[in-house]
Formats: C-alpha cells, structure tokens, sequence
C-alpha cells in the first residue's frame, strides 16, 4: 500500500506480520454467506499492514451480529452492550493511549440504541476507528427495522411498511463535526482494506460505513450498488487529487453544477475531464462531502473510499497535553502535597 | 468611631457547643459567611461540623421561603458528631427566613435579623399576615433587631466605589463582623480570605473590610447583647488538620487509592446534584495523573469507566439515585467482566428527580439488588464527612484487589457537610496490590486466585495477554462464550462467592455499649454522628443502650448474626422506609428487629432518637 507512514506513535511490531498473527481460535459464527465474513478478512489483511505490535490492537463492540467482532481477532477484545460501545471505547482509548482501538458495529447500535455515544464520539474527535457495518435491518433479533432502513421496508415490525425516514450515517459524521467519513461495500475487500489502511493512519475519529448485506433477513438491500453487472456505473470510488470519474468506460464524472452536483458524460457536449471535480478529502469545508455524502442512485452513483479525511486536533492528544502540562507546572506532585495544601493548622 | 472608648468589654460566658444557622435569600451569601465563620471557628480550636441547606433552583424566588438557602454549623469545646438539631443563634435576613427557620431556633436563642428586609410586602410574601417583630412570635426568643441595611450603607457612606449595590452585597459581612464580636472570635482568616479573593478589585475589597468592622464595632453598643460567649478548645488528637467537605473527601480518597496501587484514576461521569462536587474536584488533579471525562450521559459516564478499567486505569464513576438507574445495565457488565469499578452514589431523596438538593438513604435496595440477573456487589457506606476519604480509599483497595465492581453509599448530607480532618500521610495508608496477571504463564481470563476468587487482571498493551472479555456468560477459568447451564450456575455462585469473601478481608463489626445492654441500635450512612450523639445521651442517663453504626454492607461484616443474636432488642434507624432492617430480615430472618424511620430529606433529630429509645426500653 502506498499511503506512506502511520502517524501516530502507537508501537510497531519489529517483524513483519501476517494475517496468521490476528486469527482467532473461535469458530466464527456468522450466518454463511453473510457480508461480515468479508470485513472480517478485510480485518485480517490490514492488520498486519498496519504494523503496530498484536498486543496494541483493541477491539471493541456492542451488541448485534457486527458486534460479535472481538471474538474472532486475536487481539485485546472487549463485547460490550446495546449501543454502549463508543462510550467503552472512549475510556479504552483515554485511559491506554497506546492502543489502536477498533470498534464494529451497526447500523441499530450505532444509529438508534448508541445513537447519542455514536455522534459524542464524532465531536470529539477521539482517536479510534469505527466499523459500521450498515444491512438496513436488525439481524440479531431476526428481522425488524433499523434507523436506516429506507422508508417503506416492510419489516416483522413493520407490516405495512416503516413510515420513517432513514440515517443516513455519512450526514451524522459530518453533522457532528466529523474529521473522517468513508464509504465501504462488503464485496470490495481490497477497497475496504484501502480504507481501514487510511482510517487507521488519520488522526482522530475515522468512521467508516460498510454497506454490508444481510443474507437472511435483508438479502440484496444493496445489490443495485454492489451487483457485479452494473457497479461500474452505480459506484462512484473516491481517489484523493483524482477526477471524480466512473462507468465501465470511465466516461461520466461529477461537476460542480451552480451550487449542485450533476452527473456529466466526458466527451459530450462539450464537457472535458477538467470540468469533473477533483476530490479533495483533506478539505477541511465539509460541503462537497457532503453533497457527495447525500448522492444516491438512480440519479447518482454512491460515493465509495474516503469521503473526508480533514486534519484536527484530537481529544486524546489535547488530553495527553493537558496533563503534562499540570504535572508540569503545578505545585501538587503527589497526595501527601494535596493533603497538605490550602488552610491547614497544627493541633 | 469616637465612642468606642466609652464602651465597657462585656462579661464573658463560656459554653462546650453552639449551633449557628445562617439563612437568607439564594443571593445573601448565607454560604459563604457560613463557611468563613467555619473556617474561623476550626482555627480558633474548636472541632465543628458543617451543612449547607440551599434550593435547587439557581436564583430562587426573592423573599419566598422556597428561595431561602441556608448554612448550619456546630463548633464546640466537646467532640462535635453533627450539625446539631436545633440552633443558640440564628441569623435572619428576611422575613421568609425567620418563617422557615424559627422553628430550628431553641426557645431563648438568639435571632439577628435584618429590620430593614421587613416591610408590608416582604411580610407577606413570606407568609406572615402581621409583622412577626411586633406580633409576639418571636417572645420566647433573645431578638436582635438589626437595620443591616442601613448600617452597612452608613458605613460604606464616602467610601470611593461604593454604590447602593456593593453596600446590598456587603449586608453578609456586617452580620458576620457582629457573630465575631458576639463569640470573640479573630478576624484575621476572613480579612486575608478577602484580601485574595478581591485582590483586582481594591473598592470591593475595602468595603468589604469596612463593613466587617463595623459590623463587629456595632454588636458591642448593643445593650442587649450583655455578653460574649466563648467556645474554649476542643480536645484534639495533635496533629495538622483542615476543613474537609464528604464529596472532596471522597474524590481525595479515590485518588489516594490510585496512588497506592500505582494506576491512573479515570472518573467518566455526567453532572448531577448533589455529587457533582466530586468531578469538579477531580478535574483539577490532571497534575497527578487524574482523567475526568465527562460523559454525554450518565451511561456513558459508566461505561467509559469500564473501558478505562479494561484498559488498565484505576476507573470510577460518580452519580446520584436517578443516575444509577441509568447506569443499572452497565453495572452489570462490569459484574460479568469482573472489573474493578467504584461507583459514587451519593444519595439524595427519591424517587425520580425526587429532592435533588436533600439528603436520604433510600438507594440501598437500588444498591443491593437493582439489576437484572443475579449481580452481586461490594458495597461500602460512609459514616461521616471525613469517613468519606477512608471509604472511598477502602472500597477503591477491596475493588482493585478482588476485581469487583463496588458502590460507596455516599448521601447529601455527607456530600456537602463538612468536617475537621486529620490529615493522614500517605505512608500510613496501606498498600493496594491488584491481582496482575503472569504475561510468562499462558493467560485465561476466568483463571482466579484461590484466597479471593478474584480473576487476574491483564492490562491491554501487555505482550502474551491478549484476550476477550464481555457481557456474554463465559467459561469458569478459559473465558469463552458458554451457554452450558452448568458453567452458568457455577459462575453465578462464584461472582457471589467472591464478593462474599471479602467478609474475610474487613475488620468485625464493633460495638458502642456492652453485649448486655438493653437495647441495640443499629444504623449506617450518614446518621453515625447523630445515632451516637443519641446513645451517648441516654447512657448517661443510665439506660443500657448499645449503638453498631455499618460502613460495610454487602458483604456484611462476618460476627454480625452473632453480634446482633446477643440482643433482646435491636432497633434499626434509618433515613428511608426501612431498607436496611428489611435486608437484615431477609439476611438473619431468625433476629427480632424494630425499625425507626423518617424520609422527610432531613436528618435525624437527636431528641426524636432519645425519645424513642426511651420509650424502647420501657416497653415489655
């Protein structure tokens, strides 16, 4: 991979690693065919690329098929509860700097139950990495609606159809101040290890959606993005400093329309490649993220890759600093200073 | 001042404690000459004890009696155990506070008040349909009345920057300079306390210190006043001491804690009355290490904290009632996981969002048994202000050392009352060894130390220790996911068992009194002072009366069926229903127990208790 060094100064491994360092003595116990089965060799394979020591990884989850994670990569794991596994991570990754923390989950624990740890997280900017393996349903619990399933799923709570508009998981991210969103599909492992390659070389909260399929209660939610047939023309794949250009030819492409995006053949009235957008994931004006963010088929492509990866303190270090500052400059240096210090008198 | 030399010093008159309440507006400062006059009285000698009374709202109501805020304290000659129940002065500043409070006065106390607060509209805004001054209310009481305003303003009069709002400001210290005066007391501590606070503000400062002065100046022209009173030394241990609230008290213990067992303290935790104090103060120690993280709601305050135990910091998280609810299923994760976790609850009157601001014991069953599943934990209560630092360090000590979770009881009372601490040196505390594991040995995270039954605790970033953890039910021992019904009834017992071990780690349960007395008393929390104030009083009387206060009470310390077998009577006090003496019941079903309880947000009278106990003993 060509994405240059980790920046942060979690500690490396001496050898080098292979997919065999990371596996699990657990039998994994997805549903065959079921789309974590990818992310989980996506895991695998980036791992040891990544570089950092075994033993500094942490992964953390919640609850939910995604969530089952931990059990299945030998490093520290941490199965958490119900949407609960931002606020665990916080702590992990605050009180033991030195660990690249890792945290699946989807779209019911992140977006409904942990909504609120979900977009915390994000507006803080602590230094970890989240999984969000998106099927558009609740598996676990066998079938009902999530926050992200379209308006109208017929669902076993939704009979009729939901009469609820979706999350979409990208405008979170950047709602909330996000400095890295990406967009994933579960049948691109080399895209996916791309981006989990990047997500772990930013400095702050990476999120990355996986727009994962669910064979048994969700099957094809997203076939019209991830079909083999007709991807080229309904992914758009995101390359920082290249023209925003796809379909099988590689002739349509994404211009700035006005104050819109709009969809443009190359070659065509008039339209040459430099009037397709250059994507600009360092920029820190989240607006054409956004827009690329909201874009959905059939009148777009859906963006996939690093949608935004724009540079911002993070908590931990602005903690980190915090602290050796006061160990620095205060008088109090241990709890026999505390003790003693302020009104005290002699009896 | 040219007729101070005419004045004659006034007769002396010594007396072993005395209860002063200060109550005003929510702007009066009450709180803060409550506590100067505090601080004065601890550097005179005395020993003393503290409680502020306020209303939850920020600005309350003027001249209402829900807007009245309050401050008592009891300084003395003798070991002071509480506030006191009824108070030998009282300082008014209003109408509505004299409505509020006079019945905490003691019949022949002495009442300041403000005559210049009392007009037809503050009168009756207070609730009065007459003026009390003139009606014959007050006859039973020493009542000075006072023109605070006037006399502040007067003497402000030609000070540069003084203006009718700063002279408002200022009515607080001329009540203080006149306590002063009456109870010969030294006012260097409030004019240095001043000098520092008002430092960038030179005309704040000196009319501060003018109308202190004058306030001491005027209480020795008034005739009424034929004496002053003097509250000698206190009979105290040698040592250096200080004034210490329960909720820093607490967090000081917390760090201490942190310290011995050589881990960072992480508090992940969510603002909330009455235990709010306890984040703020640790947010000022990132000097020795301390992480406050505060949370975006109370679950999150938790669960960060076990993330941070997972991780290898010595973690906590502090709330009130309504927030352990929220943090009930997270309390359990932390029992499944077996890490050490101390959660702060310091108590305050529910249900709901109940009496935010009054003090109560009524979390205990919460405490005890409110989670789903079979969840047992440590839990510890703290029986004073001061006792808030060495619970706080014990239950952080059996914590990290058994790898539980555990809950200090802490209450409002104790929270925001304070004491005079001897300051410990931290070589005398003992030391805090958590079970580390081997990164040499192969490592299973259910393994457990045969003495405790505690698991090894194996701090991620460790080589060779790699492992997982979680909320679903794992093996005894390798740690996998297991549904196996006889691993899960074999954890169950375990998870109790090794919490029930901890009985083998804490001191007896004592007793005050003699195995043949009468009566037993038992009680926990914040009602010690009181209960034993109480005991005390009637055994000088000659009734044979015992007192057992708990500070531990799951598991309970390991004599006490015996201790309490050897009464014929045992009488179990408390500020709630009856949720102590219902799991003692439940506990040692065979022991007789009386109850006497009150859930009115205040604490025990020591008269309520005395009549009671009395009345106890009579009974066949």
């Amino acid at each position: 991979m060509d994405q240059g060094p980790i920046q942060n100064t979690i500690g490396r491994a001496t050898g080098k690693l292979t997919s065999e360092d990371f596996v699990s003595d657990q039998m994994v116990k997805w549903c065959p065919g079921c789309g974590a089965h990818f992310i989980l060799n996506a895991v695998e394979k980036v791992f040891p690329e990544i570089g950092y020591k075994p033993e500094n990884f942490a992964i953390i989850s919640g609850i939910g098929c995604s969530s089952r994670f931990p059990y299945y990569v030998n490093v520290y794991g941490f199965h958490g509860i119900h949407g609960r596994a931002h606020a665990i991570a916080s702590g992990v990754k605050l009180a033991n700097p030195g660990l690249s923390v890792w945290i699946p989950t989807g779209d019911g624990d992140s977006m409904a139950i942990g909504g609120n740890h979900f977009i915390h997280i994000v507006r803080r900017n602590i230094d970890v990495n989240i999984l969000l393996f998106n099927n558009q349903i609740y598996g676990l619990t066998k079938g009902q609606y999530s926050p992200a399933s379209p308006i109208g799923s017929v669902t076993k709570t939704s009979p009729n159809g939901t009469i609820e508009n979706p999350f979409n998981a990208g405008n979170l991210v950047l709602g909330a101040g996000g400095t890295f969103y990406a967009r994933a599909v579960d049948n691109n492992i080399p895209l996916m290890t791309q981006i989990m390659f990047q997500a772990a070389k930013h400095d702050g909260t990476s999120a990355i959606e996986i727009l994962q399929n669910c064979i048994v209660f969700n099957n094809k939610a997203h076939a019209a993005v991830t079909d083999k047939d007709t991807r080229d023309d309904s992914q758009l794949i995101l390359e920082h400093g290249k023209p925003m250009i796809f379909g099988k030819q590689k002739d349509k492409g994404i211009k700035l329309d006005g104050t819109q995006l709009k969809v443009v053949e190359i070659g065509k009235n008039g339209i040459t490649i430099d009037d397709v957008l250059v994507h600009d994931k360092y920029s820190q004006n989240p607006g054409i993220h956004r827009m690329l963010v909201n874009m959905s088929l059939p009148e777009y492509p859906i963006a996939l890759g690093v949608i935004r990866s724009a540079l911002a303190p993070t908590y931990d270090d602005l903690l980190t600093e915090q602290i050796s500052e006061q160990r620095r400059s205060s008088k109090i240096k241990s709890m026999d200073d505390l003790l003693n210090s302020g009104d005290t008198w002699e009896v | 001042m040219t007729q101070e030399k005419s004045i004659k010093e006034k007769p002396v008159v010594e007396k072993s404690a005395i209860v002063v309440k200060f109550v005003g507006d929510s702007g009066d400062g009450m709180q803060l000459i409550g506590t100067l006059f505090a601080e004065t009285a601890a550097l005179s000698g005395n020993d003393l004890a503290t409680f502020p009374d306020f209303p939850a709202e920020v600005r309350a109501p003027q001249n209402t009696v829900s807007g009245v805020s309050g401050f008592q304290l009891q300084f003395g000659h003798e070991k002071i155990y509480s506030v006191g129940d009824m108070c030998d002065v009282l300082v008014a500043m209003n109408p509505a506070s004299l409505k509020a409070h006079l019945k905490a006065a003691k019949d022949g106390a002495l009442i300041i008040t403000d005559v210049d607060a009392y007009n037809d509209k503050t009168i009756e805004k207070a609730g009065y349909t007459a003026n009390p001054l003139k009606d014959g209310t007050l006859k039973k009481y020493k009542v000075i009345e006072t023109p605070v305003g006037t006399l502040t303003k007067k003497s402000l009069e030609g000070v540069e920057g003084a203006d009718v709002k700063q002279s408002t400001k200022s009515r607080n210290m001329f009540v203080l300079g006149m306590l002063f005066y009456i109870f010969g007391k030294d006012m260097k501590h409030t004019n240095d306390f001043l000098e520092l606070k008002f430092k960038k503000k030179p005309s704040v400062l000196k009319s501060n210190l003018i109308v202190l002065k004058a306030g001491y100046e005027y209480a020795k022209t008034i005739k009424s006043i034929e004496q002053t009173i003097v509250v000698k030394k206190a009979k105290m241990e040698k040592g250096r001491y200080r004034n210490i609230t329960g909720n820093i008290a607490t967090a000081w213990g917390l760090m201490a804690a942190a310290e011995k067992a050589g881990r960072n303290l992480f508090l992940g935790s969510y603002p909330i009355t009455p235990a709010t104090d306890i984040m703020i103060e640790l947010a000022k120690h990132k000097s020795l290490g301390v992480t406050t993280f505060q949370a975006e709601d109370e679950i999150a305050g938790i669960c960060s904290a076990i993330g941070a135990s997972f991780a290898g910091a010595f973690a906590c998280t502090s709330t009130s009632g309504p927030g352990l609810s929220l943090k009930t299923e997270a309390m359990g994760l932390a029992v499944i996981t077996e890490l050490p976790l101390v959660i702060v609850n310091v108590q305050r009157g529910g249900p709901s969002t109940g009496l935010p601001t009054k003090s109560e014991q009524s979390d205990l069953m919460q405490a005890l048994y409110g989670r789903n599943g079979e969840a047992p934990m440590l839990i510890m209560a703290p029986a004073t202000a001061v006792d808030c630092f060495y619970a706080a360090f014990e239950i952080s000590k059996l914590s990290l050392e058994h790898m539980t979770p555990a809950i200090l009881l802490s209450e409002g009372y104790l929270g925001s009352g304070s004491e005079l601490f001897k300051i410990p040196s931290m070589k005398d505390l003992p030391e805090i060894h958590p079970p580390y594991a081997d990164p040499n040995k192969k490592y299973k995270p259910y393994e457990r130390d045969p003495k405790t039954l505690a698991r090894y605790w194996a701090v991620p970033g460790t080589k060779g220790l790699r492992h997982r953890i979680g909320g679903l039910e794992k093996t005894n021992v390798d740690g996998f996911v297991s549904t196996d019904p006889l691993n899960h009834e074999l954890m169950v017992k375990l998870r109790e068992e090794k919490v029930m071990k901890i009985a083998e780690f804490i001191p007896e349960q004592e007793v005050f009194g003699k195995e043949t007395d009468d009566l037993l008393v038992v009680s926990w929390g914040s009602t010690m002072g009181v209960v034993r104030k109480a005991v005390e009083e009637v055994r000088a009387e000659g009734q044979k009366v015992a007192h057992a206060h708990f500070r531990y009470i799951y598991p309970l310390p390991k004599n006490t069926e015996k201790l309490l077998s050897k009464y014929k009577k045992i009488v179990v006090c408390e500020l709630n229903s009856g949720q102590f003496v219902k799991y003692l019941r439940s506990t040692y079903p065979q022991i007789p127990y009386k109850q006497f309880n009150k859930v009115q947000g205040q604490p025990f009278n020591i008269h309520e208790l005395k009549d009671h106990f009395t009345q106890l003993i009579k009974e066949k």
